[in-house]
């Protein structure tokens, strides 16, 4: 029994490693087809049937590409800080309940790595550790415009985590537990039932919040190319920087998951039905990120941190306020 | 009066009464107490101009309405008096080069990449036995073009001209109309001063020996 539980482990967390990758890769894929579509282009056409293949060709040019480890930078930290973008965004995923538990060949399989009873604490910690990788690479990489995407990762990181917390924290009084799967079953009554009705003020936070996270387009300061070149990733070339690419890209199918897990029902009652429910929540949040990316301006970080500190979490604060007094 | 009646025109000078859909747009001051920059802050807030900017580009993606030119397989068509290339033109009748080996076009160039040397030939007329545009410098200006009293060499409309050898950019024979074009009478020509006229062969003067 032990044995087995091993090799299930093993091979879900493979499997879960694979797909993830895969899906970091084609998720470039879509934002660049999206956002093409949407500035009337036509986006990657050449490799491959309109361009799929253009993926392939990318990651055969990330791998081959010369490894460079400039001079001055603390080589140490400087190679291990991609690992740590990538690792964490990975690691969290462990606690997310992909899909509803199926049987297959007669063995059921819970499509979640560990269910472990503070799922989502888990999740919140292990991204924020995900900080680390631009903190650390930005600080190793001797470079000015590094820095200050370090800086800035260290400004914007204290300010949305707040609301992160806040704001999911009157949800978790109304389901009493800090596991994804027991969102879920809190939730399984179908679409009625959603924390998104009674928690919408949260709903919004959370999203906002997953912005900031992820690093994507509003709050896009940590690595926008526009003001501090690449960021964090300036030095970085070849593999080490794509790992920083698929860190950032299964991070944001991860937030996906979490956002329609905890508000918008997760696969409710466990039925196929609900588990393409699941997938299509997730890519419609996926979808958003690269919308928002091709309509929305960036925000200066001050900006960011006002709107976190004064604004933001105000809400959240008064939104467990109100919940706790409804509870009563 | 007057004066201010121009003062006006110049201040206004776009928005006349043909095209009146100019207006200015209203920018509203600045809040000075705290009241009022709060409710800046609730109008900025749910105006939902964000959502504006999301239907805009959902709008351009459902319409597909795509502006791409697909380059290598679809060109954009070029103006006719596009200067890239430069050509070197043959003379109607005689076929022979156009060009007199005056000098003027490398004397002009401002990059110094014309390079010409002349000789005489047999019949003591003189000849061009050298002639090279470094394209490489070129900065396709169009004086040699317009200074050359021939009409001998004029831009052409080649602009593909990327190349992994300098030595490429400099082929004068690339540049002379071929002869079968030459014979298919399609030598594409210029009107203007000094342009071909009929029995431009006839007309040509010999360049004086006695230089
Ligand atoms: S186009 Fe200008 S730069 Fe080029 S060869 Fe003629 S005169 Fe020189
Ligand atoms: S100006 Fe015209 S005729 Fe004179 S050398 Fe140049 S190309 Fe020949």
């Amino acid at each position: 029994m032990e044995m087995a539980y091993l090799i299930e482990t093993v091979i879900k967390i493979v499997v879960i490693l694979l797909i993830f990758s895969a899906l970091a890769g084609i998720g470039t894929y879509f934002e660049r087809k999206v956002l093409a579509f949407m500035q009337r282009r036509l986006g990657p056409m050449n490799v491959g049937p309109f361009g799929l293949l253009q993926v392939a060709a990318d990651g055969v040019k990330l791998f081959t590409k010369e490894d460079i480890v400039p001079t001055n930078v603390v080589a140490r930290v400087f190679k291990i800080a991609p690992v740590i973008t990538a690792a964490t965004a990975f690691m969290a995923a462990a606690a997310i309940p992909f899909l509803p538990s199926f049987t297959l060949f007669g063995y059921e399989v819970h499509p979640i790595v560990a269910d472990v009873n503070i799922g989502i604490l888990y999740i919140l910690g292990i991204m924020g550790v995900g900080l680390y990788g631009p903190l650390l690479a930005g600080m190793a990489s001797a470079n000015k415009f590094s820095l200050l995407s370090a800086a800035r990762g260290a400004a914007v990181f204290i300010s949305y985590e707040v609301i992160t917390g806040l704001s999911i924290l009157a949800p978790i009084m109304m389901v009493g537990s800090l596991s994804l799967i027991d969102f879920n079953a809190y939730q399984a009554g179908g679409i009625t039932s959603w924390i998104l009705w009674s928690q919408p003020v949260a709903f919004v936070l959370f999203w906002i919040a997953a912005f900031a996270e992820t690093g994507r387009t509003p709050f896009h300061l940590i690595a926008n190319d526009h003001e501090i070149i690449d960021g964090f990733g300036t030095e970085y070339s070849g593999m080490r920087w794509g790992l920083f690419f698929i860190g950032e890209y299964a991070n944001m199918f991860f937030i996906s998951f979490v956002i329609s897990i905890i508000f918008l029902g997760g696969y409710g009652d466990g039925s196929f039905l609900g588990a393409l429910g699941l997938l299509g929540k997730v890519a419609f949040f996926f979808f958003f990120f690269l919308w928002t990316r091709a309509a929305w301006p960036d925000v200066r970080p001050d900006q960011l941190m006002w709107l976190c500190w004064k604004v933001l979490m105000p809400i959240a604060v008064l939104n467990i306020l109100i919940t706790a007094i409804v509870m009563m | 009066m007057h004066i201010e009646h121009i003062d006006e025109h110049f201040n206004n000078r776009n928005v006349t009464e043909m095209n009146s859909d100019y207006y200015l747009v209203g920018i509203e001051d600045y809040p000075t107490d705290n009241w009022g920059r709060f409710k800046r802050v609730i109008k900025r807030s749910f105006r939902g101009e964000l959502f504006v900017g999301l239907w805009v580009v959902m709008r351009e993606m459902i319409r597909f309405d795509i502006h791409t030119v697909k380059y290598p397989e679809e060109k954009m068509p070029i103006g006719p008096r596009y200067r890239a290339i430069h050509q070197m033109k043959r003379l109607w009748e005689s076929d022979a080069e156009r060009c007199i080996g005056c000098g003027l076009c490398e004397k002009i160039c401002i990059s110094n990449c014309i390079r010409i040397e002349t000789k005489l030939d047999a019949s003591s007329r003189k000849e061009v036995s050298e002639y090279s545009i470094n394209l490489g410098r070129c900065i396709f200006c169009g004086y040699c073009a317009e200074v050359c009293p021939e009409l001998a060499i004029t831009h052409g409309g080649e602009y593909e001209n990327a190349s992994d050898q300098r030595e490429h950019f400099t082929m004068y024979q690339d540049m002379l109309t071929p002869l079968d074009m030459m014979r298919a009478g399609t030598q594409l020509e210029f009107e203007g001063f000094g342009s071909i006229t009929p029995h431009e062969d006839e007309r040509v003067k010999k360049t004086p020996l006695a230089y």
